[in-house]
């Protein structure tokens, strides 16, 4: 081992590393911990039978059933498109392929409101689109098709974001293997590339799912606020709480922690696996 | 690709659709009177200031998780994670009833005479919460990749721990830490959902840009919305753009060394 006597020269004092240890959990505990603990200490606060009523009225419920049919909608479709930019940006050349991947970034540029706002410009009364819907009785702002159109451009960039890197470190070697030893090319993508990003995919669906359901600022422009027909999830927890429902809203928002909770401990889980996938290759390695 | 275009570019040209019928009369008139002025104000002055409390502790967070073994590193780092995977509604909730007179924090605020809620302070905590992740998820890579080498051979040279961390780390974190505090500014402009519960929304002092949009709409301002919608997207996709430009030049200016 090269090195290992001069390692204390740049091993910091240990004063140094306490304080700084210090001050950066005293930061997250203060500023990320606090909060997150705040929700459930509030929303049990009146006890388990009122968390447990306030996830189960008839409300509560049709703003579950709301959100989980939206991200129901958003996801499988996102998936599918990430899917095929991350494939198409990685695996071929082609002109103009810098703009594409930034305007698949766009949607995390751009603030939550403004997303909402171009869908309620395009299909709302005003909009473009808005005259001719109403002559056709279909209604897009303030009722579900809104909600999942503001919800997709949202959500558009998760998938594509987390395969794109993953792919293009990867290489096309194996891909090229299985094309000499007669493989088409859906075979190849099924048998191949899927397998070996499952992890990563498996990541970017979580996280495009995540945001999906927990979604505030673009779908309460298109939304309308209608209860019982057009509030989400996030929606209804900003309604307990203006009402002063503390403990209801928090007991609600307690799910959506669980939900953030669920996608801290699948990237926690795609690390290791994606370690794992490494460890074996560095070992082998002439 | 068809999909791209009907997800990402219809909605966006219509936005500039919409821009383009108003006058430039109009469009100044729009964005610039007292109420829009204040809330840039308070959007841009919020934010710059999370950005720079993010970048001085994000920094010391990104270090201590990449350098310092301590029990529980995986955990908090896990945790750095929190306020990106959580629903901005949430956040703001949880913020409002910490900073609250009668919350956790607040309360002892209060009595030393700070008043954290329905302030622009309450404004700037919200978004310090939101933008910490990108800070230390954009300086904590940096870190990793840092060559131990180059802090060696400054230490044999005879340079203390602080001149090599000067001289020889810090040059090498900076353009992260540009990067991340580009990253939380951008994303603190846009933030809605955090913001609205902890900042009072009253107009002229605590109302973000990001809520008069919301506020015009509500009225059917319709053209009042997008004028403030583009300065907006004008302004955070300046810095997304700046962003991009910054990195190109690390990694050509890498590729020559």
């Amino acid at each position: 081992m090269p090195g290992r006597s001069t390692v204390h020269l740049v091993d910091d004092p240990a004063w140094v590393r306490w304080t700084l240890t210090a001050v950066a959990l005293g930061f997250l505990t203060l500023f990320v911990v606090a909060p997150t603990v705040l929700v459930f200490v509030e929303g049990l606060k009146r006890g388990w039978q009122v968390y447990v009523d306030a996830l189960t009225t008839p409300e509560a419920r049709d703003a579950i059933r709301l959100t989980l049919i939206t991200a129901a909608i958003a996801v499988p479709l996102n998936t599918a498109f990430g899917l095929a930019a991350a494939w198409w940006i990685t695996r071929f050349r082609w002109k103009g392929k810098t703009l594409v991947v930034s305007l698949i970034d766009l949607p995390f540029g751009v603030s939550p409101v403004i997303s909402g706002m171009v869908t309620v410009l395009l299909f709302g009364a005003p909009g473009l689109l808005g005259p001719w819907l109403q002559a056709h009785d279909i209604r897009i702002v303030f009722a579900l098709p809104g909600i999942v159109l503001a919800t997709i451009f949202v959500t558009f960039p998760f998938v594509a974001r987390e395969l794109i890197p993953f792919l293009e470190t990867q290489g096309t070697e194996e891909e090229e293997a299985a094309h000499i030893l007669g493989a088409g090319g859906w075979q190849i993508f099924f048998r191949v590339t899927l397998p070996n990003i499952k992890w990563s995919l498996l990541y970017g669906v979580i996280l495009c799912n995540a945001r999906a359901m927990g979604e505030f600022g673009a779908v309460s422009v298109v939304s309308g606020h209608i209860r019982g027909e057009t509030n989400t999830v996030p929606l209804y927890v900003e309604i307990l709480y203006n009402e002063y429902s503390f403990a209801a809203a928090f007991s609600v928002a307690s799910l959506l922690v669980l939900l953030a909770g669920v996608t801290l401990a699948a990237k926690k889980l795609v690390e290791w696996k994606a370690r794992d996938l490494r460890r074996p290759e560095t070992g082998s390695a002439p | 690709m068809a999909y791209l275009g009907l997800v990402v570019l219809i909605p966006l040209s219509t936005l500039a659709l919409k821009a383009s019928s108003l006058s430039w009369d109009q469009f100044w008139a729009l964005t610039t009177g007292p109420r829009a002025l204040a809330s840039y104000r308070l959007s841009f002055g919020t934010s710059l200031a999370a950005a720079g409390v993010n970048v001085v502790f994000g920094a010391v967070l990104a270090w201590v998780l990449v350098r310092y073994p301590f029990p529980g590193r995986s955990v908090a780092d896990a945790i750095v994670d929190i306020p990106f995977a959580l629903p901005t509604a949430v956040s703001g909730i949880a913020l409002t009833a910490l900073y609250a007179s009668n919350g956790w924090f607040g309360g002892p605020l209060e009595r030393l005479g700070v008043k954290a809620a329905f302030s622009p302070l309450g404004v700037g905590i919200a978004l310090t919460f939101i933008g910490l992740p990108f800070v230390v998820r954009t300086v904590q890579p940096v870190i990793e990749e840092l060559d131990r080498e180059m802090e060696e051979a400054a230490a044999v040279l005879g340079a203390g721990r602080l001149q090599t961390f000067l001289r020889v780390v810090f040059p090498e974190m900076l353009p992260a830490l540009i990067t991340g505090f580009a990253l939380s500014f951008a994303r603190g402009l846009g933030e809605y959902g955090s913001v609205v519960f902890i900042s009072g929304n009253m107009p002229g002092k605590t109302e973000i840009a990001p809520l008069l949009i919301m506020t015009r709409l509500e009225q059917y301002d319709y053209p009042g919305a997008t004028a403030l919608a583009v300065v907006l997207l004008l302004a955070s996709l300046t810095i997304l753009l700046a962003i991009n430009r910054l990195q190109s030049f690390v990694r050509a200016r890498g590729g020559m060394a």
